[in-house]
């Protein structure tokens, strides 16, 4: 059963130039516990679909649903990660972590809500960083905090829009890594946005190209890998194959067919 | 720590020295610019006046500027979360703040005639109220939209989030333009007790000073002023530290 549906949907921001189309027509479906990364041109829409899932917007036309509930307003069931980690620089990282919990379950024990956190820091490796300020990690560190963050309330699906994109390459496999190892123990839903096709690839069990704007679902590709990926998974020729396919389709999407290679 | 007092303590000693010497190498007499030695001979004679006349610009000036705080803090709210306000309050608020302050002070002495207490704080407010409202308003409207999100995503009120998320981090911000305030506000209230008659506070006293020609007198209220502006100043750090200390970088 999908536990996020995207039925149909239509989006028009309003500028003073006029209605920009943004979204148009679509549709997308991820399995409950699975794991959809989406690719498409910059600017094409993708950051505008994270905030209609995340029902911080509504969209013009179609629905969105969220474990058969019609989405129209933020709920409590839902993670976020951005590019930015916006940690609150005058809380611990222990505190930031537990920020989500405070409005989720406000009467849920501190001790119990420590604990929580606690737990989450240890699997992605920040364990003894507790009573630090975000100034004092490295921006890795600080994107594994935002990532305990977003899954501390146990959200049914979790919305990342390009999570990694500030990092540099050993640092971002070692987060693909964190986020793999994540999956296995906790039992989100996972939409990551991104424009790293390995880490498409790496990360999905459903890989979704969007068009250039305003984005159709212009391919949804399957990733039959094994759960347990390990990064030498990218060199397989299965891998390699999906790597180079997203890279034709890719080039559809902005309009750049038959280019140079 | 004793460099953290020394340096500045050793400053202002050079500061007098230099005051002393430059009156002593010009001879110029007590009518023309008193020196550092005939102040100790003002504050015995006046001291109780000083205490009076301290504690009053104090109180009004304080008052002034915790009214400015509560008004600036709203307009800069109302300012940072709706864009019409903004466009609406922005020139308005300028302009008001174009306004030479001492040209006001008669508008003011005349519309709460007799009113002295509540003139000088009322002016205390107008000339401090603006850094507070701007730097509250901007701190608010540049708010990256993501730090919005992570808590609106969860349901959380427009209240929470402000409380939460927007509010401490608009504090750096508000706390260097109430350093400016500080020193405005003390401003305001100097300008009344001087420029009104029968006015209080240090500002009387300087007035009096004047009028007899009691010149090592209007000097030490002078020092007297500059110190009380630099105790206001520094209770401002103070509490930028107790409650945004976590904006300050270490020092590399
Ligand atoms: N609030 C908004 N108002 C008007 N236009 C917007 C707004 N947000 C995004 N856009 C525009 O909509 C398009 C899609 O934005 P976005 O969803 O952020 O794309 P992506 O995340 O794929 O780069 C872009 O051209 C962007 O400039
Ligand atoms: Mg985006």
């Amino acid at each position: 059963m999908n536990l996020i549906d995207i039925k149909g949907v239509t989006h028009a921001y309003r500028t003073p130039s006029g209605p920009l189309p943004v979204l148009d027509n679509l549709e997308i479906g991820v399995p409950e516990g699975t794991f959809a990364a989406v690719v498409g041109p910059s600017g094409c829409g993708k950051s505008t679909l994270t905030r209609l899932i995340a029902g911080l917007m509504t969209p013009d036309r179609g629905e969105v649903w969220l474990h058969g509930e019609r989405v129209r307003s933020p709920r409590k069931t839902v993670g976020m990660a951005f590019q930015n980690p916006v940690l609150l620089e005058w809380r611990t990282i222990l505190d930031n972590v537990l920020l989500p919990l405070e409005i989720v379950a406000p009467r849920m024990p501190r001790a119990q809500r420590v604990t929580r956190a606690e737990e989450l820091l240890a699997l992605v490796g920040l364990s003894g960083f507790e009573g630090k300020k975000p100034s004092e990690l490295s921006g890795g560190m600080r994107q594994r905090a935002s990532l305990c963050r977003a899954i501390v309330h146990k959200p049914e699906v979790l919305i990342m829009d390009e999570p990694f994109g500030a990092l540099d390459n050993f640092t971002r496999e070692d987060l693909w890594q964190t986020m793999r190892d994540l999956r296995a123990k906790e039992p989100f839903t996972c939409v990551l946005i991104t424009h790293d096709l390995r880490e498409s690839v790496f990360l999905g069990d459903q890989v979704i190209v969007l068009s250039g704007r305003p984005a159709r679902t212009q391919r949804v590709l399957r990733v039959d890998l094994p759960a347990d990926r390990t990064i030498d998974v990218l060199y397989t020729p299965a891998a390699v194959e999906m790597l180079h396919t997203l890279r034709d389709e890719i080039r559809i999407a902005q309009g750049r067919a038959g280019g140079a290679h | 720590m004793l460099r953290r007092i020394g340096v500045p303590v050793l400053a202002i000693l050079a500061f007098l020295a230099l005051w002393e010497a430059l009156v002593w190498w010009n001879g110029w007499p007590n009518y023309v610019m008193a020196s550092p030695s005939d102040l100790p001979a003002a504050y015995g004679r006046f001291w109780e006046l000083f205490l009076l006349g301290g504690w009053q610009t104090l109180w009004r000036t304080v008052a002034g500027l915790a009214i400015a705080v509560v008004v600036g803090t709203l307009l800069g709210m109302v300012m940072g979360f709706s864009r019409v306000a903004r466009d609406a309050l922005y020139p308005l608020l300028v302009g008001f703040n174009a306004v030479p302050k001492a040209t006001l002070v008669p508008v003011v002495s005349l519309l709460f005639i007799g009113q002295h207490d509540f003139n000088t704080v009322l002016m205390a407010f107008l000339i401090s109220f603006f850094p507070i409202a701007v730097s509250v308003g901007i701190g608010l409207s540049t708010l990256e939209p993501e730090y919005r999100d992570i808590l609106r995503a969860l349901g959380a009120s427009r209240v929470t989030i402000f409380r939460k998320i927007a509010l401490p981090k608009t504090l750096p911000e508000f706390f260097g333009a109430l350093k400016v305030a500080v020193t405005l506000a003390f401003i305001g209230t100097n300008l009344v007790e001087i420029v009104s008659p029968h006015g209080k506070g240090l500002g009387a006293l300087f007035q009096s000073g004047a009028t007899n020609g009691d010149y090592p007198l209007m000097f030490a209220v002078l020092i007297a002023l500059a110190a009380l502006g630099i105790v206001l100043y520094y209770a401002v750090v103070t509490l930028e530290r107790t409650f945004a200390g976590w904006a300050e970088r270490e020092a590399t």
